[in-house]
């Protein structure tokens, strides 16, 4: 564990990370995990249901955007609580050279409980200068 | 279709184990982008105290999903699912989900309340060992859009 409770102080940041699209991170992550909405991987059908496009999973940002926390901490299995709300949709464009979106996560400490030994990570997640999670917390174990 | 209102407080007995296996967790691993080693390398896994490798934090996703599908493709709760739209998540972890892990979920309907002319419906998934060891509850609501007019 690289993280102790005493060096711990609220509002500190604990990193910032960009994460990159494509649609091939999209149908992997539907493989991965089962969520085959076409809404992830078909323009059509995510047009017909009034989308700007086809649009990430929102368990796909969730899932992605707790590693800042898990890279902090040391230990993915010390997040012992993981939260979010999903706002807005992160469409992801059809692009030959690049990724498709971007996804800018930054944590910041927002509280600590010695009696439990357990921090909580702030995170703010946005897209395209939107907000696409909101109360974004994860609480973390300290030893 | 319409939201049966009477769906709060009904439940779904835990379904089939599902069995948590190395080649899933990396899988999974590599589609969150998550880069710990101990997603990929037993020994790694080891050295942080686990028997084997160790699942990423939204791993249990795909356990409550399929509980959750159980009410989904249930007709009498009247969800249609090309209209749903995930509204939040948690995931409590109690114990860490390592491969090796069968896993049962029983799902909870907590809470349906009428948005519009459509739902917004929380579901609860007590995720535990085959043994009986508590591992995790996810929490979801979804809203289920109305029919346009």
């Amino acid at each position: 564990m690289s993280v102790s409770l005493e060096q711990l102080e609220i509002g500190q940041q604990i990193g910032t990370t960009t994460i990159e699209v494509t649609r091939a991170d999209l149908i992997r992550y539907a493989g991965a995990s089962g969520d085959f909405n076409p809404i992830h991987w078909n323009e059509r059908f995510a047009r017909s249901v009034e989308l700007p496009g086809v649009i990430a999973h929102g368990m796909f940002t969730m899932g992605a955007a707790v590693q800042l926390v898990v890279d902090w901490a040391g230990d993915p299995a010390a997040v012992v609580d993981y939260q979010t709300r999903f706002t807005k949709p992160v469409p992801v464009e059809d692009l030959d050279d690049g990724p498709g979106a971007e996804i800018e996560v930054t944590g910041v400490l927002g509280a600590i409980d010695a009696d439990n030994s357990t921090a909580r990570v702030d995170l703010t997640v946005t897209s395209a200068g939107q907000k696409v999670l909101v109360k974004a917390q994860a609480v973390v174990r300290l030893w | 279709m319409a939201i049966d209102p009477d769906l709060a407080g009904r439940s779904y007995p835990a379904g089939e184990p599902y069995f948590v296996g190395r080649e899933k967790i990396r899988e999974f691993a590599r589609a969150v982008k998550a880069t710990s080693t101990a997603h990929y390398d037993v020994d790694a896994a080891q050295e942080l105290g686990y028997r084997d490798l160790v699942a990423p934090p939204t791993f249990a996703i795909i356990v409550s999903q399929r509980a959750d599908a159980q009410l989904i493709e249930d007709d009498s709760a009247g969800i249609d699912f090309t209209r749903v739209v995930h509204a939040d998540q948690r995931f409590t972890h109690y114990h860490p989900i390592v491969a090796g892990d069968e896993l049962v979920a029983e799902l909870h309907v907590d809470s349906v309340r009428a948005m519009g002319a459509g739902a917004m419906i929380t579901t609860r998934a007590e995720i535990s060992t085959v043994e009986g060891g508590k591992v995790a509850t996810t929490k979801s609501s979804i809203i289920v859009r109305g029919e346009e007019q």
